[in-house]
């Protein structure tokens, strides 16, 4: 009987040590491989850019703060989600987050179309104290954000690695990171060119302290772009079943 | 014969390497308070906000991955490296391999990586990726340490003077081999600078989420589930004195258990963006898992034929058993939970929460407690513990606190799922996001409440190993008990 035969890995260390790692692979072989080769895994639809540096900074912070311990950025098809929070997420919508930030949790909303939902004057209140605007909130106060200047000085390089492991960013994108990043944030300046390189991105003093480029600025520039990019005029479900 | 004097006989032929299993024992018992204070700190944070204070050290945000991380990683992860250090030498009857340098550096590399990681979580050093955050730099070292350990383990199996290698060795193994796997898998970065601590995910998107996910739900299979039943596999059968119930089962058991496993990471990913087939898939696995889970729980009870008088009297073991029973539980929770359709009710809610913690309160922390217990008067040579009156209490606190623990989260978790997707007889959504977090506020006082309890339960346990490792006896017994101490002695 086989059981008999199971004193041989028994006996063994290298065949128990073999067995285990070949019953262990094959898991994540057959599940996640396929995502990286089939081609439906990600829908095609219009508009998805990577992050200006100035957004990409406000995601650092996002990262940083620990947002994701409380707040989804992923929206399940249901119809109460659907007209909570607005659209299901798509795949593509994440294509250029690294790392991800669907989050698992959530103690408080979804996030993931809470873009241009509140004013930035809104976002830096509550942000500030949460209790201010909301108040039964359980929310953490950030009003340290507002104090601290943004260093993002790297942001050339930043930009240079996330090309690295995939985002397309142009050479003229790479070399104009840091000017980007404080254009963006300026009020009443000529931003044809930026809209070029970012489509749809907000612009403008995101803090209201138009002397200084705090972390506020940045985050809430991250957050008045989420869920913002897709063209969902130009969406067809039906093309992209999985 | 007294479990000091077992140890030393059985020590006379071979040089075991205690020293690393009594570090180890101790970083088990300081990371457990530890982590379970941070833990107590968060969930009062949820119940009153103002005890965040706004500073940036103290959010919520960061302190949630120190308490995962905290109770998993150090508290857990000692228990593991302790105990597989004595478990792998008893059972192979031959001392550790690498000499005394080589597994003293797995133990100081290990509690490096945990200082820091929790100095990295507390300043804002994070991969932001759940219960893998810490930063490449932190993922390298660990790794190191981790294939050290790996070949001391291996080295000490080679070393064996018996034939077969103790199922509870196979436990271990399999988690000690397969974690090296996630941790490479899961943390594939790309640095921004050499001197910088920053880093980018190899994957985005779709692709990081199942990876990261076959990460996490394994982190719970491997760390949290596959070396504590090697744990069992060993302290249960000792603290009963009974035989292992069934040798076939465990074998079955064994090998559906980690193949299985692996599969069921989307689970945690149910009606995301995440494709259909792979959320099916890993939904069928995680209902077939429940076969396997409860083949360790079989086990491990039935190891207790015959003896089941020992629960009466011996607080140790009742630690033990109550562990497999939560281990039972929440291994059923969990398929439940991974169905669609319940999953569509429970994901995003504190019935996820809930669950996690009958697993991590109820199996892993008891189950550890009960081999902390073991060990501590054989590791000091002590007679016995100092107070088994204390052990039953810190057993009571315990489960008080996890039952509070769980159904104030069932509770809460499902009246928020329910809430989230009620309608008005107009057709408009019932409530406001705020409203169902306003609802909440009773169960998270519960909730912290029940977590008071079990880190006070911790706390007993800090004075009863402080004073056995003292030599201290306490004399005065619970009812029924003096019987207990008398045949455990007389044996």
């Amino acid at each position: 009987m086989l059981l008999k035969k199971h004193a041989l890995v028994e006996k063994n260390v290298f065949l128990l040590v073999l067995g285990i790692f070949l019953t262990v692979i094959v898991g994540g072989i057959v599940e996640i491989v396929p995502l990286f080769t089939m081609e439906q895994t990600i829908e095609k639809v219009n508009g998805v850019r990577p992050y200006s540096p100035l957004e990409q900074a406000g995601r650092n912070i996002y990262l940083r703060e620990g947002c994701y311990n409380c707040h989804s950025q992923q929206i399940r098809p249901f119809r109460d989600e659907v007209e909570r929070y607005g659209h299901y997420s798509l795949a593509a919508e994440s294509m250029y987050d690294h790392p991800f930030q669907w989050g698992s949790k959530r103690t408080g909303p979804d996030l993931a179309r809470v873009g241009g939902k509140y004013s930035n004057d809104w976002h830096v209140a509550h942000l500030i104290d949460p209790r201010s605007v909301v108040p039964e909130s359980i929310m953490p106060g950030y009003p340290f954000l507002a104090n601290r200047d943004l260093k993002f000085d790297d942001a050339a390089a930043h930009l240079s690695t996330l090309r690295v492991v995939g985002v397309p960013y142009s050479d003229e994108q790479i070399e104009l990171a840091v000017a980007d990043l404080h254009l963006q944030a300026t009020a009443n300046e000529d931003y044809d060119d930026f809209l070029a390189r970012y489509p749809n991105a907000a612009t403008g003093d995101f803090d209201g302290n138009p002397d200084r480029l705090t972390e506020m600025d940045a985050l809430v520039a991250y957050l008045q772009v989420l869920g913002r990019m897709v063209d969902f005029t130009t969406y067809n479900p039906q093309l992209n079943l999985r | 014969m007294s479990q000091g004097s077992m140890a030393q006989s059985a020590s006379s032929s071979v040089d075991y390497n205690m020293d690393v299993v009594r570090w180890g024992a101790i970083a088990t018992v300081f990371w457990g308070v530890v982590g379970f204070l941070v833990g107590d700190v968060i969930a009062w944070q949820l119940a009153f906000p103002v005890l965040n204070f706004d500073i940036e050290y103290l959010n919520f945000g960061r302190l949630r991955p120190l308490h995962t991380s905290a109770v998993v990683f150090a508290f857990g992860g000692n228990a593991l490296l302790a105990t597989s250090f004595y478990v792998v030498q008893r059972t192979c009857r031959a001392s550790l391999f690498g000499g005394k340098a080589l597994p003293a550096f797995v133990f100081w590399g290990y509690q490096l990586f945990i200082v820091m990681a929790a100095i990295g979580y507390v300043t804002g050093v994070t991969q932001g990726r759940e219960y893998a955050e810490p930063e490449w730099f932190v993922d390298l070292w660990l790794t190191l340490v981790w294939v050290c350990y790996l070949a001391i383990f291996v080295g000490t199996l080679l070393k064996r003077q018996e034939p077969h290698i103790y199922v509870a060795n196979w436990f271990y193994l399999a988690f000690i081999v397969t974690i090296a796997m996630l941790h490479l898998g899961n943390n594939l970065a790309v640095p921004v600078s050499f001197f910088g601590a920053k880093s980018y995910s190899m994957f985005s998107g779709v692709q990081d989420a199942l990876t990261q996910w076959w990460y996490g739900h394994n982190a719970v299979g491997f760390f949290l589930t596959a070396g504590f039943l090697g744990m069992m596999y060993y302290f249960v059968p000792k603290r009963a004195n009974r035989p292992v119930y069934s040798y076939r089962l465990s074998i079955i058991h064994f090998w559906a258990l980690i193949f299985l496993y692996i599969w069921a990471g989307p689970h945690h990913l149910h009606y995301t963006a995440l494709p259909d087939w792979a959320q099916t898939l890993g939904m069928t696995f995680s209902i077939m898992l429940w076969m396997p889970s409860w083949g360790g729980m079989i086990n491990g009870l039935m190891t207790l034929s015959g003896a089941w008088d020992k629960l009466r009297t011996d607080p140790v073991l009742r630690f033990m058993v109550a562990a497999i029973g939560f281990y039972g539980m929440s291994t059923f929770e969990g398929p439940v939970m991974s169905i669609k359709a319940v999953n569509g009710l429970s994901h995003y809610t504190d019935w996820t929460v809930g669950h996690v913690h009958s697993g991590a309160l109820g199996w892993v922390a008891f189950i550890s407690f009960g081999a902390i217990y073991f060990l501590i008067p054989v590791l000091w040579n002590r007679e016995r513990l100092y107070s088994m009156r204390l052990v039953a209490y810190h057993f009571w606190l315990g489960t008080i606190g996890i039952v509070l623990y769980i159904t104030s989260m069932w509770v809460s978790g499902i009246m928020q799922g329910l809430m989230w997707r009620a309608y008005d007889d107009l057709g408009f959504l019932q409530y406001s996001f705020i409203e169902t977090v306003e609802a909440m506020h009773p169960y998270y006082i519960i909730r912290a409440f029940g977590g008071f309890l079990f880190l006070l339960g911790a706390l007993i346990m800090v004075w009863n190993v402080y004073k056995t490792i003292r030599g201290d006896v306490r004399r005065s017994e619970p009812i029924g008990e003096a019987d207990a101490i008398a045949a455990a002695a007389a044996r």
